[in-house]
């Protein structure tokens, strides 16, 4: 146990830092719902740190340390699946990738070159051609789409399928605990500089005490999702993802209410994290999914206490 | 960064069960119930002793005082394999874990020879006399009075709330000799001193648990007193960075948890609704174990642990409710004579938030510290 990042890791911590100064702001002039780093990707692309996690001195955890950092910048891009998703197969897939559950629209499906397909029980690849996807208009602060023809799919093997499904989640909980933390970042910028009553909201008991609460579930969030991208473990990975969307449904909320008015506006960049939050709740069944997912790996019947 | 434990560490938490194994009786979990009981306290003595014998109370402790210089770690996991048995060790684990190693730090020679060696050999229980009546979160207000009399002391005043007194050997005392913070001295005060009056408070969390603690006139020679006058602040707040992660919560919860769902599963009641709240309490669990597991982290790497150590308090406060929540809704019969040990388990989880500081002031720490918010007007 040593929670010290490898020099290794360090190293790539610093460059992805250095990658994302360019990226840390949201421009003025920008006051739309989905704020895409096209740029972002190709910086990503052009310095090979989508395949990071096949490095062996690097691992799928130092991709897990690159996903979060990204995930707190306003720009978004197809990062997650593609970083933590992709290596866990051994066929080749090209990305950006896409999850599409259950014909529901889904983040960068209309940009994917490979879509990972939910229905029922199994779970399946597609490669989409140009008018199979669909550009949709949503509240969700990521370029969302929409599966619209029927592209061949190749079901997965049952053990493939429980691979995919477990990094799925990973991807979805470490995702989520780099928006949280921007989400808490920004809001605890605001309540120390907005003033009410002659002082700074941020000095009023009420509101610390909420913050400090949404400060400890996110630090919760990034340790369960490192250790679950750590081990790779179907039982980390559910409480990793259950964790991150149930305490997302509650920070999202405080965010906003300390915000106020502000955090309703897209001048304020908060809805980019938070309704990327919101995109990632309903992934794999939600908490429902996740807990039966937990029920699974952590409580098996039998097992002594 | 790496999540594993090495082979040592796998060895020693081997070590440790089976002596667990080996050590406890059968009625252990009916033994359980009130930590500061008069039967649980007889127990962990003969316990404590073979544990000493066994080379597994002090591991920790540096080899000059009968340890072998463990590295926190190995602290750590004796801690997690005790909590998860429901704590065999009683009151004693405040002697290896912070009243030991502060004696080693600021005690005298005598004071050193005459109260180490019966911690090291599983002993002597000690109680903490911190809490008064009106000086709970505030603990600097307190106001027992400690005054200087040629080579003696003279204490007069009460404290409250404070664990296992009824049996404790010694009291680790916080008395005022001056005004302000900076007036704070601690002594270590024989609990047979006359003077010393002991009244169990009955409570909801367990037999001998809570005590009032009256000091009429007790006289006590100068060379009690811990460090020099007024050295209080500076010394408790040492003491406890040694404990700043706080007792390993998360263990035992966890196992009652996956208890609570066992017997669920075993009456075919584990349903959707209670598999989602159990889910989530696991969830919080194994969440606080990292953030506990990151705070030994920073201590092997010399670091001092910062706010994340109140992180740890506040998610270990969450966990712990939400477990308990889980089994008095879903095995509500624990609470009426169904299984003591979960029954233990809640009764010491009422205190997770309240005791060795509420939560709200674990807030206060982390909004200030960690996010570094303005701070409250005072």
């Amino acid at each position: 146990m040593d929670f010290t990042l490898t020099s290794d890791q360090a190293a790539l911590a610093g460059a992805i830092d250095k990658l994302c100064t360019r990226f840390e702001i949201k421009p003025t002039e920008f006051d739309g719902f989905a704020l895409e780093g096209r740029e972002l990707e190709q910086a990503l692309e052009n310095g090979q740190y989508f395949d990071i996690a096949a490095i062996p001195e690097m691992g799928p955890v130092s991709a897990a340390l690159a996903v979060e950092r990204l995930a707190r910048l306003p720009y978004t891009a197809e990062v997650a699946l593609s970083m933590l998703v992709r290596p866990q197969l051994d066929i080749e897939l090209p990305r950006p990738l896409a999850l599409v559950e259950h014909g529901r629209p889904g983040r960068f499906v209309a940009s994917a070159r490979t879509l990972i397909l939910i229905d029922g029980g199994g779970i399946g690849i597609a490669h989409p051609g140009e008018t199979d996807t669909r550009p949709v208009d949503s509240l969700y602060a990521y370029p969302m789409g929409r599966l619209t023809g029927t592209p061949a799919v190749t079901p997965l093997a049952a053990e493939v399928a429980a691979t995919v499904a477990t990094w799925l989640r990973i991807a979805c909980a470490v995702e989520i605990a780099g928006l949280m933390q921007a989400a808490i970042d920004a809001t605890v910028e605001h309540l120390s500089v907005r003033k009410q009553f002659g002082r700074p909201l941020g000095s009023f008991q009420a509101l610390r005490h909420r913050m400090a609460e949404c400060a400890v579930l996110a630090g919760g969030v990034r340790r369960l999702a490192l250790k679950a991208a750590w081990t790779g473990e179907a039982g980390d990975a559910a409480l990793a993802a259950l964790h991150a969307q149930d305490s997302a449904t509650r920070v999202n909320y405080d965010v906003h209410q300390m915000m106020g008015a502000m955090g309703m506006t897209l001048e304020m960049p908060l809805h980019l994290w938070t309704y990327r939050m919101k995109a990632l709740l309903s992934e794999l069944g939600g908490r429902g999914g996740q807990a039966a997912a937990v029920a699974r790996h952590c409580f098996a019947v039998g097992q002594p206490d | 960064m790496d999540f594993s434990w090495d082979k040592e560490q796998q060895d020693f938490r081997a070590t440790v069960r089976a002596f667990l194994d080996g050590n406890l009786p059968g009625n252990w979990e009916e033994l359980a119930h009130g930590p500061g009981s008069e039967a649980q306290t007889v127990f962990s003595k003969q316990f404590c002793a073979a544990l000493a014998k066994a080379g597994l109370l002090i591991p920790h402790w540096p080899a000059s005082w009968g340890g072998r210089d463990a590295d926190p770690w190995t602290a750590f996991i004796l801690a997690e394999e005790m909590w998860a048995a429901g704590e065999p060790r009683g009151g004693q684990y405040m002697n290896v874990n912070w009243i030991g190693p502060t004696l080693m730090r600021f005690g005298t020679p005598e004071q050193q020879a005459r109260y180490i060696p019966p911690m090291a050999r599983g002993d002597t229980l000690w109680c903490q006399g911190f809490s008064e009546p009106e000086s709970g979160s505030d603990l600097a207000s307190l106001r027992t009075r400690a005054d200087r009399d040629g080579d003696r002391y003279r204490i007069n005043g009460q404290k409250i709330w404070t664990s296992y007194a009824g049996h404790a050997d010694t009291c680790f005392l916080l008395a005022r000799t001056a005004p302000g913070k900076a007036g704070i001295s601690i002594f270590l005060v024989p609990m047979d001193t006359p003077g010393i009056t002991v009244r169990q408070i009955p409570s909801i969390i367990g037999e001998g648990d809570i005590h009032e603690v009256f000091f009429d006139d007790v006289e006590v020679p100068a060379t009690a007193m811990l460090g020099e006058e007024g050295q209080a602040w500076s010394i408790v707040g040492a003491a406890l960075s040694l404990e700043r992660v706080g007792i390993p919560r998360f263990a035992l919860a966890s196992r009652m948890l996956h208890r609570a769902v066992g017997l669920l599963q075993q009456a075919g009641r584990f349903g959707p609704g209670a598999m989602e709240q159990a889910a989530k309490a696991l969830a919080a669990c194994e969440a606080t174990r990292l953030y506990s597991y990151n705070i030994i982290d920073q201590r092997c790497h010399g670091q001092v642990p910062g706010p994340e150590a109140s992180a740890a308090r506040f998610a270990t406060v969450t966990a712990e409710r939400l477990v308990a929540e889980f089994v008095v809704e879903h095995v509500p019969e624990a609470l009426a004579g169904g299984d003591p040990l979960l029954l233990a388990h809640h009764q010491r989880g009422i205190v997770a938030g309240i005791a060795s500081g509420a939560a709200e002031i674990q807030l206060n720490l982390i909004a200030t510290e960690l996010l570094e918010l303005p701070r409250e007007p005072r």
